[in-house]
């Protein structure tokens, strides 16, 4: 027989070996229902099926496209290229502004609205979103 | 002037740094019985160096001195002196800084502390500690300056980005560099600890007081971050599972491991290896917080400048210290002498243990969320983010069984103990829990991931400790940061059950009308500020109980051109209201931001009774 130690110490092993495959797994699963993809407003123009979980568009905001009503606010976001309408209810950043980056999450209606759950906008009057750069430096 | 002084006292403790390094390595050769005292003496003086180096910088913000270029870019002279003050470390020069100070500064404690250790230790301990100072000298001297001189002289400043001048974001980078900086000491000790073969529980009796305190300011630093997060980005809660703030998490649930293991090497012999692993990890996920929020990355409030240069520095500085504390690790590791003392699987130490199993569990959830989005993008270019939902699936159901070891981890005796002793008393008081939180949820019919349990452990906890308070088990500050913890997690969920939002766009003398709420947008003022024009919004909140009157403010800042939102929050121990508002454009539509956050102080008030725990710990007498 092995001795009381070996014992203890294959369980030890045992048991970190089982938390670590079980920790692999659960992170694993739970990506595929989590993760929010970045896409641009020309990627959801070219795109050839619809997403149907939620997004984040990152673009700028048209200059004098927010329009404000009692309960929603409209405008576009854009790369410069392309463009998507943006329905949104709820609270707003402090700097959400037109003619300023701003990243939008929420779900795709067709492919030239979406309805937004959350704006993002970030906290730097410098800031512009990646995706935004990358668009203006291939359009250049 | 103080710019020179500043600059050149850096590049004194620089050369004073490579003396010390040389120095300890050769005395740790030879077996005098002595610390050099010259060793002492160029510590002192670095000390002092980087010290003044830290003044004559707060000096020239204070004078608003724009030659200087950091102070250019961060200062402005219609500043109020205290933000003057703070913006010395608001910045990524003068963080840095900060960040050389306090890991001096601790190193010069730890030299005066440590008298009665062996004096090979102490000198090792100087060698790594100095290894890491130099890191960062060369850092700040070489890729962020903060005595850069600009010319000409500028005749204004930039300004420090208001959402910055905050009493609270002035003592939030310190603070939390305390805890941050801490775990290098944590870091060079165990590794001098290894390499002498000392790790035992004298050393841990030692090294445990400089855990506790790392711990006390780094869970005090995130919970400052936290609540100004709340009330001045408007965020309206108390954790988003943004990049920046899992940064600060990941070290603090490895110090937390650390914090209960230390216990066990001191007081049973145990867990060696275990312990020098995860002060390693502690800082090097410190480390690896600082480059990810100073590389900029991830493009958040917290990065200052994007410079690559800065980002390549800090990450092959970090893999320089991880790969050299693995190199130490696997080359003294039979320095360490076996484990002798006998284990039994029900015991303390099991317990403890299962507290690791679970913080490495929280630890890894954390990883990978925050770094898996970066990973990706750099090996398929795919951008993604990760929600808070990921955080929120993966560690609630965890938190059930979390709960119940914490409340029964105490009461298990050290070496072995049985497991009949759970007697009946126990039981029923969890039945109690479990029907406690049953009622409380049918009667709010809210259905929340698993909500029952999780209130009912939480209840669990909180009884338990609360009993434990009458009973001589264990020591007073466990069972006050344990009942902390419980206090914590039932505001949370109270929180995030119970916590009700509304938001519209408004024009002054709109009237809304929600969940048996009237909300009135009463009146708007234009107030004059030394630094800032304050748009000043007059708010009603009534239902039929109460009336509440809100004045939330929009600052207009010119230097530099920025809009922040004030909330208006109306705190009492039972809830929190919170309004806030923000203009889109000048159509005079504002758009408003209702909150009503239950229970929200409590989870700010556990917090610090959690660090109480922590801070009696400290000064507890070591029996």
């Amino acid at each position: 027989m092995y001795g009381k130690k070996v014992k203890l110490r294959a369980f030890f092993i045992l048991l970190i070996f089982v938390s670590l495959s079980l920790t692999a797994f659960l992170v694993f699963k739970s990506f595929e229902e989590n993760v929010v993809y970045f896409m641009s407003p020309s990627e959801i123009k070219n795109s050839s099926e619809l997403e149907a979980k939620k997004i984040r568009v990152g673009g700028m905001v048209k200059k004098k496209s927010i329009k404000i009503t009692d309960s929603e606010i409209n405008f576009i976001i854009t790369d410069f290229k392309n463009e998507l309408i943006v329905s949104f209810k709820g609270p707003v950043p402090n700097l959400f502004e037109e003619g300023k980056g701003a990243v939008v999450e929420g779900f795709l209606q067709d492919r030239n609205y979406i309805k937004a759950v959350k704006i993002l906008a970030k906290h730097d009057e410098n800031y512009m979103p990646p995706e935004v750069k990358d668009a203006l430096e291939k359009s250049n | 002037m103080a710019n020179q002084i500043g600059n050149y006292s850096l590049y004194i403790a620089l050369v004073a740094s490579i003396y010390l390094i040389f120095q300890s390595y050769k005395l740790s050769k030879r077996s005098s019985k002595n610390l050099d005292s010259k060793i002492f003496s160029v510590l002192s003086i670095q000390s002092a160096m980087i010290l003044i180096s830290f003044f004559s910088l707060i000096y020239v913000f204070i004078i608003s001195d724009f030659s200087n270029e950091t102070v250019y870019n961060n200062s402005h002279t219609t500043k109020p002196l205290f933000y003057k003050i703070s913006g010395t470390w608001g910045n990524h020069e003068g963080s840095l800084l900060l960040w050389l100070l306090v890991l001096t500064i601790f190193l010069f404690i730890f030299l005066i502390r440590s008298k009665k250790q062996s004096k090979n230790y102490r000198l090792l301990t100087v060698l790594f500690q100095e290894v890491i100072i130099f890191g960062f000298l060369l850092f700040v001297l070489f890729t962020s300056n903060p005595f850069t001189n600009l010319f000409p002289i500028p005749k204004e400043g930039t300004g420090l980005n208001p959402i910055l001048q905050d009493p609270a974001l002035a003592i939030h980078p310190p603070v939390l560099y305390l805890g941050y900086v801490g775990t290098s000491i944590i870091y060079s000790s165990s590794l001098a600890a290894l390499v002498c073969g000392i790790v035992n529980n004298n050393w841990a009796q030692h090294i445990k007081k400089w855990i506790i305190i790392s711990w006390i300011f780094l869970t005090i630093g995130i919970m400052l971050g936290s609540i100004w997060a709340y009330y001045e980005l408007g965020w309206g809660g108390f954790w988003f599972w943004d990049p920046v703030e899992n940064v600060s998490l990941m070290p603090w649930f490895c110090l937390t491991a650390l914090l209960h293991t230390i216990i066990v090497l001191e007081k049973r012999n145990l867990f060696k290896f275990w312990t020098i692993i995860l002060s390693i990890t502690t800082f090097s996920l410190s480390m690896s917080g600082t480059f990810l929020v100073r590389s900029g990355i991830f493009n958040s409030i917290h990065t200052f400048a994007n410079d690559p240069s800065r980002g390549v520095f800090i990450l092959c500085f970090l893999f320089f210290l991880i790969f050299l504390a693995i190199f130490i690790f696997f080359i003294y590791q039979k320095n360490i002498s076996k484990d002798l003392s006998k284990t039994f699987i029900i015991s303390r130490e099991t317990v403890i243990l299962v507290n690791n199993l679970f913080m490495m569990f929280f630890l890894s959830v954390v990883l990978i969320g925050t770094v898996y989005p970066i990973f990706l993008e750099v090996i398929n270019g795919l951008k993604i983010s990760i929600g808070p939902p990921f955080y929120q699936k993966l560690i609630v159901p965890f938190l059930i069984p979390f709960l119940l070891f914490m409340a029964m981890g105490p009461k298990v005796k050290w070496i072995k103990d049985k497991f009949e002793k759970i007697n009946l008393q126990q039981f029923i008081l969890l039945i109690i829990s479990i029907l406690i939180s049953y009622l409380l949820i049918t009667r709010y019919g809210e259905n929340y991931l698993f909500a029952v349990p999780l209130f009912g452990l939480g209840f669990f906890l909180l009884f338990f400790t609360i009993k434990d308070f009458f009973s001589k088990y264990s020591a007073l500050p466990q069972k006050l940061a344990h009942f902390g913890f419980s206090l914590f997690i039932i505001s949370v969920l109270f929180n995030g059950i119970l916590a009700k939002e509304y938001s519209s766009n408004m024009k002054v003398g709109d009237k809304r009308e929600f969940m048996s709420k009237t909300l009135i947008f009463e009146n708007l003022k234009v107030i004059q500020k030394s630094n800032y024009q304050s748009l000043v919004g007059e708010f009603k909140v009534l239902d039929h109980r109460n009336n509440l009157k809100f004045n939330p403010e929009i600052r207009i800042y010119n230097q530099p051109k920025t809009l922040t939102s004030e909330a208006d929050i109306i705190s009492t121990i039972y809830s929190d209201n919170f309004l806030v508002f923000n203009v889109l454009k000048d159509d005079g539509y504002y758009n408003v931001r209702y909150q009503y956050k239950p229970f929200m102080i409590w989870i700010w008030l556990s917090v610090i009774l959690i660090s109480i725990g922590g801070i009696l710990s400290y000064f507890k007498k070591n029996d």
